[in-house]
């Protein structure tokens, strides 16, 4: 029961890591980012190479993995997306689509079809008794970084002249450009850092949620449902909403494995039709 | 010219078949005899633009965006498939059957797509689209779960037509209830009520204003654009005698847009366009890297949207201009 | 009789009061100006009218019935309308569709989907008459979005007049159409029938001074004054709340 809490809690905040990216693009861009999981999947796949091909440390791919995904998030801001923030909704979405299919056919071609598997180092690995409940080393580990990635974006959007900046961008865009800030390059950082983080939520979860060129896909429901449910005025909205939604998706899957993502969805629908500005927005119902 | 000829004019022009219209459909009909070895595409290509025409209702008249289309079109062909495996294999019985469950669903869920933002929409529509996408895969009774529904065989046509091996009828029956449909379809978005939709795509809060209630017109077409594509999925059903729980994923809902952008929306025959390129280009690069398919389709999408789909699509909006019989420079 | 009223209107914004305690009767058949200094509040009370906002507390009564939380669309169905202060029109549909469906729509002719438009017959001739008396008849045909400012006004106008309202609302008819055009647009408004109650927003002093015939002043949300023409004229606390001095 409580190796369930401690696990869905785990995967709460691996969610919380993947998704807040999308959730400032969203709130900051208003910019409707479907390719967001192939971020995530770089991350990944970044950590796969550097572990199994050229032997290289797990601690140090996730740094790795971080810098590679920022700058290709860095590079498609500045090429691509920043055309297109004043799109249309649907324009965003077919975009994003075809950077979605585009990735996982790249993924299919360079690194094949099949699961990948990292091999932990051997500290990671098995269980702790730790007071009677079973912990995973590897979950511990992912709850430990994400706590220090939370807390630090925290102080980093309240504390630094950075994120001053940039919660005045979300506001208005507008005044911010009048007080002299310069929006564009808060955007292409603040994209960077929400790919980087993508990619690192990618890489510390390549173990736990498995790696396939699938992957853009098939978490992207719960990228969303993060994003919705939570919305896009802080971050404190999506890091409860992904807390609650891993909790619930473990708990799901070890009671009512027969439901499968049924409820989580049902659910997401039915915080849509109550609050459609999620579920922790500040104004509520405009 | 009087103001009034000229009034009668334009309206009249507004509905009138074109010559291209005309030529467009003796083609397809002259293709059971010109093209008897490609009948199987063809058909491929008929079930994909009634599809893409539901969608067109919604998007391109009155902008709803939709990330889970294929909600209804996986409806109908569950529906279509169930039917015809343990009750009536009749073709025509169960493609109104297919229509009127996936229509009474789409009623059902239109009030998921009436408030809120394009954001809103996308989710709940895409949301709609996983839920049944799980069911369809959970419940193994009745729909063959993971392993698809088989066992389906087909009676003839009205009890008159077999389907045949070459697919020679059944591309017949699928043409002919494509050209029926987009008739209807026709007739919908060029009446006053069809004027509505297309007024509260453009500016919802003026349509309010001059008496509209926006939220019923939505839900009746919402109810027709659904029942069309399910009618869709039963086509596909009925002439593939097999319903794969791949009518439900989310790659037919990007497929369906993408056929709607390249046909361009919001005239009614860019669904049929878009479904005749689409297909021809599948074939084509499929050839070419049968495996890398999704990643021709995703350039494409990028292309297009970085392009401009305005630009892109220019011809067929000439063509949707002359349709309502404005001139080519007054086309944007 | 009074055609539109308002009792104890109050619209908060979060902590911005935009409507305060308004309470306003406007008589059937009145020509009745709003006036007030931006930000006044003049726009925000038509939005409450029609229904744009719902208010947060307070009574709207339209021909004596309550339509307070009615939908905008049930509003204009009972008799009120609106033009905006800047044009809501449908970009590229033309003129003579933009006016047939306000005239068809008028008629209840909204739900028909197996006839074509130009069956509508009837609808057909009054757009044309309409499009004809606020001259617009020669670009019928033409996208909305194409048209000159001043053309796309006067639609906008004879959108809200097609409606055949009992209550007309302008919010500032005359912004934004040419010098030239400008006297039309009057003109066509005088001339609505005597028992169709007009409520203009203007900041142009002189025409509110020749079209209306009372006037209620709106300053920071709250009702300050309401009278005649004359005595609204004479008033020297409504000249300070223009002028922004003390009285």
């Amino acid at each position: 029961m409580l190796t369930i809490l401690f696990d869905g809690v785990a995967y709460g905040m691996l969610l919380f890591i993947l998704a807040c990216g999308l959730s400032i693009t969203l709130g900051l861009m208003n910019f409707v980012n479907l390719a967001h999981g192939a971020f995530a999947m770089a991350g990944g796949y970044v950590t796969v190479i550097l572990m199994n091909r050229y032997g290289i440390s797990f601690y140090w791919c996730l740094p790795a993995a971080f810098l590679v995904t920022a700058l290709v998030g860095a590079i498609l801001e500045v090429t691509l997306y920043r055309r297109l923030y004043r799109a249309s909704h649907l324009d965003q979405v077919l975009f994003s689509i075809g950077l979605v299919f585009m990735a996982i056919a790249a993924a299919d071609y360079f690194m094949g079809g099949q699961q990948q598997l990292i091999n932990l180092p051997a500290e990671l690995r098995g269980r702790l008794d730790l007071f009677g409940i079973g912990i995973g080393r590897s979950r511990l580990f992912v709850i430990l970084i994400c706590a220090v990635l939370v807390v630090a974006l925290q102080l980093a959007l309240t504390r630094t002249r950075f994120g001053s900046q940039l919660r005045a961008a979300v506001d208005d865009g507008r005044v911010a450009r009048g007080l002299g800030i310069n929006v564009s390059t808060i955007f292409v950082l603040t994209f960077a850092l929400g790919s980087g983080l993508a990619g690192l939520g990618g890489a510390l979860g390549a173990d736990m949620l498995g790696l396939d060129p699938n992957f853009p896909l098939k978490f992207l429901i719960y990228f969303m449902i993060v994003v919705t449910v939570g919305g896009t005025s802080s971050i404190t909205g999506p890091f409860i909403a992904a807390l609650l939604l891993g909790i619930a998706d473990v708990a799901g899957k070890y009671y009512l494995p027969q439901a499968g993502a049924f409820i989580i969805y049902a659910v997401m629908i039915l915080v849509l039709i109550l609050r459609p500005n999620g579920l922790f927005s500040r104004e509520g119902r405009r | 010219m009087t103001h009034h000829t000229q009034a009668s004019e334009f309206l009249n022009a507004r509905h009138r078949w074109r010559l291209w219209e005309i030529a467009l459909w003796l083609l397809a009909v002259a293709a059971i005899f010109i093209l008897p070895s490609q009948l199987l595409i063809l058909t491929e290509i008929a079930i994909l633009a009634l599809f893409a025409v539901s969608l067109d209702l919604i998007l391109g008249y009155a902008g709803i965006v939709s990330l889970g289309h294929t909600a209804f079109f996986g409806l109908g062909a569950y529906a279509a498939g169930i039917l015809a495996r343990d009750y009536v294999s009749e073709p025509v019985t169960g493609l109104v059957f297919a229509g009127l469950i996936s229509g009474l669903f789409g009623l059902a869920t239109s009030f998921l797509v009436l408030r809120g933002s394009d954001l809103t929409r996308l989710m709940t529509t895409f949301g709609v689209a996983m839920l049944l996408a799980e069911l369809g895969n959970q419940a193994t009774w009745l729909t063959g779960g993971a392993d698809g529904l088989s066992g389906i065989s087909m009676s003839p046509i009205l009890g008159l037509f077999e389907f045949d091996l070459y697919g020679r009828n059944g591309y017949i029956y699928c043409l002919a209830v494509l050209i029926v449909l987009t008739f209807v379809a026709r007739r919908i978005v060029n009446s006053p009520f069809g004027l509505s939709l297309m007024a509260i795509k453009r500016n919802p809060r003026r349509a309010a204003m001059l008496g509209i209630s926006p939220k019923r017109r939505i839900v009746a077409i919402y109810s027709v654009s659904a029942a069309y594509a399910g009618m869709a999925g039963a086509l596909l059903a009925q002439t593939t005698n097999f319903v794969s729980p791949d009518v439900l994923a989310f790659h037919r809902s990007a497929d369906v847009l993408l056929v709607l952008v390249i046909g361009g929306a919001g005239y009614l025959y860019g669904g049929i366009f878009g479904a005749i390129i689409f297909t021809l280009l599948r074939d084509w690069l499929s050839v070419a890297t049968p495996q890398y398919w999704m990643f021709w389709i995703g350039l494409i999408l990028v292309a297009i949207v970085m392009i401009g789909r305005e630009r892109l699509t220019g011809w067929p909006l000439l063509l949707a201009a002359r349709l309502r019989g404005k001139p080519a420079e007054d086309a944007r | 009789m009074m055609a539109l009223e308002t009792r104890n209107l109050v619209k908060r914004f979060g902590g911005f009061t935009a409507t305060h305690d308004v309470s306003l009767s406007i008589r059937k058949g009145a020509r009745h100006a709003l006036i007030g200094p931006n930000g006044a509040g003049k726009t925000t009370l038509i939005n409450l009218f029609t229904g744009v906002f719902a208010p947060t507390s307070g009574q709207i009564l339209l021909g004596g019935e309550d339509i307070t939380t009615l939908p905008a669309h049930a509003r204009v169905a009972r008799g009120l309308s609106r033009t905006f202060q800047i044009n809501q029109l449908f970009g590229d549909l033309t003129p003579l569709e933009s006016m047939m469906l306000a005239i068809g729509e008028r008629k209840g002719h909204g739900r028909r989907f197996w006839r074509t438009l130009a069956a509508d017959r009837d609808v057909a001739e009054e757009a044309l008459a309409t499009l004809e008396r606020f001259r617009l008849a020669h670009v019928m045909a033409v996208s909305t979005n194409l048209l000159p400012y001043g053309k796309q006004r006067l639609l906008e106008i004879a959108l809200a007049i097609a409606a055949k309202p009992k209550v007309l609302l302008l919010d500032e008819p005359a912004a934004g159409v040419p010098e030239e055009e400008r006297e039309e647009v009057l003109a066509i408004v005088r001339s609505l029938p005597e028992d169709v109650t007009v409520v203009l927003i203007e900041h142009d002093m002189d025409l509110v001074f020749s079209f209306a015939d009372r006037i209620s002043v709106l300053a920071a949300g709250a009702l300050f004054a309401e009278g005649t023409v004359e005595e609204i004229a004479r008033d020297p606390q409504v000249k300070a709340i223009y002028l922004g001095e003390d009285a």
